[in-house]
């Protein structure tokens, strides 16, 4: 069992919570993530690690509420317990010699772009972040992210906060202009890493993206993760979860992230009404 | 005198139209009156042929003799002493290849039923057996087991025996490896390997679960920090192998693995299950093995109308268990077998937003007909010209094998393996690095629970020896 040992709403939907798990903030790296269940007939998720204390021995995540296992994940408060947390898995981002970086968030997926900018920014790099929300009701970690940042663009789809428009907005200007990055990593809702992909691809800038698919085990065992990446299948668990984004087929990965769309739908509904239940 | 029948006594089973719609067990055990009935069937014969096809070496006609003399208890302590899971292995042995494949009565007749007769003795015990287990003297050395499958539960059985303090570290969230995430409850019921588990843990056994060794924990931590004498790698051979055809990677389409996973470790088959798994009309599971007969017979009791199993060698070549073979075809699966797979075809809606989109709409295979023998010894499938055809699909489950997990390899600098990924052992068990030994799937590629076993087994005896010497 972990201890939830804080819990932060960030957005209405978008919590954040520290888990007790020593020996996995002792390994955790950025770029890796995690597998809970909540409870014991709980399903296995994968979430991607926002941050780990060391010293304290804890890992924080961030998620959104979606469907019936984060609903029940952001009934537990602070001092409760989770039944298993395991991690780190997957292979931690490559950082290492880059210089000057594009950083781009989107929605929930600036929780796992946030640790990413601030290893880059810790490491000397230049840091050109931008993040996007569906409005300004949904903005999270605004400050954090400034703070680690050279440059920063906040980006709203209504306008209700920051500039008005999609992240590839920004993104499509600066490359206009000429500017270039050694990196463009982007995270994010999937069809927002597509349309980024398919801006930088015209200028030739190498970008990175980091896939959350479907999972069970997050070890290599069940192949449900797996993606066309340049024409060859990988298993996003050990193969990734960081690919180059010029290479991954976004309309697959689409199309794998709703195998189960009606289960999901019916288990949160279900799961709504019992906690309305018990309000009652 | 020996009861010359020269048939077994059969296995009582649920009927097949009813057993293919629920999840319990399909073979019922033996009674004690079969049980001593088929036990006088052995001729307890001098050279003991059988004890020979054993992988664990179990002394056959000793436990069978008692079984004869009605001494059910006597005949598990007989058998315990060479295997620590006859529960296990009574269910899921090959044993028409193994000790049955070499009794001297299925010459002229059928063996005698040594699976049976092993299933039937591990049941009473676990029925009747009562008394806590006595942990023996602790000797005051510590060694790791790395993954809670056939190979490591047993190496950890054999060195808590032996009075050692052992600690298995498990991937995932619960213990049993194959045992629970891969072979249905309806031919090893988890509460079986539950119970060995537990029997473990009163020997003083410490089960670690949700530990990835590799990347929590790194060999080289376990021996210098955590102070463990050896370490037995038996993490098993679970990476899914694919066919690399097109249309692969659709919505419907599953490695074996993840569907047994979904249904056995998540329990999707039961309605209440927090993890979804399709209930697919037609389904076509790709492969041969026992793990194809699995998932085919698991999609049969999820609900499906038409399952096949769509092997490219003939019925003679299927490398599954004789009892599954059987048992599915009662259940009504259908086996296509000399048919390959050359493309899985999609639903055709092409907006990726439609939900139509991206799903399996069917299969398209190949005849084959047998050629030469190849280097396994059986003769090469080769395809059978403009013999194409198609059969409607919603749901494609691939069972073609799979290979040793690469992370162990990808973390542990020293570490050898072959090229597909094996770690290369000698017979003892022993690896590349000094103390660190291995068994199981993970050495030899997927195989059998009790060869698994055996390797588990030989390793904690080398194992011992180790740590003996070091001592001296």
């Amino acid at each position: 069992m972990y201890k939830i040992v804080r819990k932060k709403s960030l957005n209405p939907t978008v919590t954040l919570m520290d888990i007790d798990a020593p020996l996995v903030a002792k390994k955790a790296k950025p770029g890796q993530f995690i597998i809970l269940r909540v409870d014991e007939d709980g399903e296995r998720i994968p979430l991607t690690i926002a941050g780990y204390d060391r010293e304290k021995g804890t890992v924080t995540i961030i998620f959104q509420v979606v469907g019936a296992t984060t609903t029940l994940l952001n009934h537990k408060n602070e001092g409760a317990y989770i039944q298993d947390f395991v991690g780190p898995l997957g292979t931690p981002s490559h950082l290492d010699g880059l210089k000057k970086v594009c950083v781009i968030g989107g929605g929930v997926g600036c929780a796992i772009a946030l640790p990413v900018a601030q290893a880059l920014h810790e490491m000397g790099a230049e840091v050109t972040s931008i993040v996007g929300f569906r409005n300004q009701d949904l903005v999270i970690l605004e400050d954090e992210f400034k703070a680690c940042s050279d440059h920063f663009t906040m980006m709203t789809d209504d306008g209700s906060y920051g500039e008005k428009g999609n992240v590839t907005v920004p993104l499509k200007e600066m490359l206009e202009k000429g500017e270039r990055f050694d990196e463009v990593i982007a995270i994010g809702p999937l069809i927002m890493m597509k349309f980024v992909c398919l801006t930088t691809k015209e200028y030739g800038q190498k970008t990175t993206v980091s896939m959350n698919p479907i999972m069970v085990d997050g070890t290599g065992m069940c192949g449900g993760c797996r993606l066309s990446v340049g024409g060859e299948t990988k298993f996003a668990c050990v193969d990734g979860p960081d690919f180059d984004g010029h290479l991954v087929d976004f309309d697959e990965a689409m199309s794998r992230s709703r195998s189960y769309a009606p289960f999901e739908r019916h288990a949160y509904e279900e799961t709504c009404n019992l906690f309305a239940k018990e309000v009652q | 005198m020996p009861n010359m029948r020269a048939t077994k006594n059969p296995m009582p089973s649920q009927d097949p139209n009813v057993r293919n719609k629920n999840f319990q067990e399909v073979t019922l055990g033996y009674t004690e009156e079969m049980a001593l009935d088929e036990a006088q069937r052995c001729l307890n014969c001098k050279n003991k042929p059988c004890v020979t096809g054993c992988p664990v070496n179990i002394h056959i006609p000793e436990f069978i003799a008692k079984v004869a003399a009605g001494d059910f208890e006597g005949a598990y302590q007989v058998i315990s002493q060479s295997s620590s899971l006859p529960a296990v292995c009574g269910r899921v042995c090959p044993q028409e290849t193994q000790c049955e494949g070499k009794c001297v009565r299925g010459i002229k007749g059928e063996p005698v039923a040594i699976g049976r007769l092993e299933r039937f003795v591990a049941d009473y015990h676990n029925a009747h057996a009562e008394g806590a287990v006595t942990r023996p003297e602790p000797n005051g050395h510590k060694v790791a087991i790395i993954g809670s499958g056939p190979a490591g539960l047993t190496c950890a059985g054999d060195l808590a025996k032996m009075g050692y303090d052992v600690t298995i570290y498990e991937a995932l969230h619960l213990a049993g490896g194959v045992l629970v995430y891969g072979i249905p409850e309806f031919r090893l019921p988890k509460a079986i390997v539950q119970k060995e588990v537990d029997n473990l843990k009163a020997l003083g056994v410490k089960v670690e679960t949700n530990m990835v060794i590799g990347r929590v924990l790194t060999i080289e931590e376990l021996k210098e920090e955590y102070g463990y004498e050896a370490i037995f790698i038996g993490t098993g051979a679970g990476l899914p192998r694919f066919m690399n055809i097109p249309g692969e990677n659709l919505k419907g389409v599953y490695s074996a693995n993840e569907f047994l996973t979904r249904s056995n470790l998540m329990k999707a088959y039961k309605d209440d299950s927090a993890t979804p798994i399709q209930h697919a009309k037609n389904v076509a599971v790709v492969g041969g093995g026992n793990v194809a007969m699995d998932a085919a017979r698991t999609a049969k009791r999820l609900g499906a109308e038409n399952v096949y199993i769509i092997y490219r060698r003939s019925m003679n070549e299927l490398p599954a268990r004789k009892e599954e073979v059987e048992h599915a075809e009662e259940e009504g699966i259908i086996f296509k077998t000399l048919n390959n797979p050359v493309e899985i075809l999609p639903t055709d809606v092409t907006d990726p937003r439609d939900p139509g989109y991206g799903w399996v709409k069917g299969i398209r295979c190949v005849e084959m007909e047998l050629g030469e023998p190849d280097e396994s010894g059986r003769r090469r499938p080769v395809v059978k010209e403009g013999s194409e055809f198609e059969l409607p699909m919603d749901c494609v489950i691939m069972a073609l094998g799979t290979s040793p997990n690469p992370l162990l390899k990808a973390t542990t600098p020293g570490l050898d393996t072959r090229r597909r990924g094996e770690i290369v052992a000698d017979d003892n068990g022993l690896t590349s690095i000094e103390g660190v030994y291995a068994g199981g799937d993970a050495v030899t590629g997927a195989a059998t629970v009790i060869l698994a076993m055996g390797a588990g087994k030989t390793a904690a005896a080398a194992m011992d020896e180790y740590i003996k010497n070091k001592k001296a």
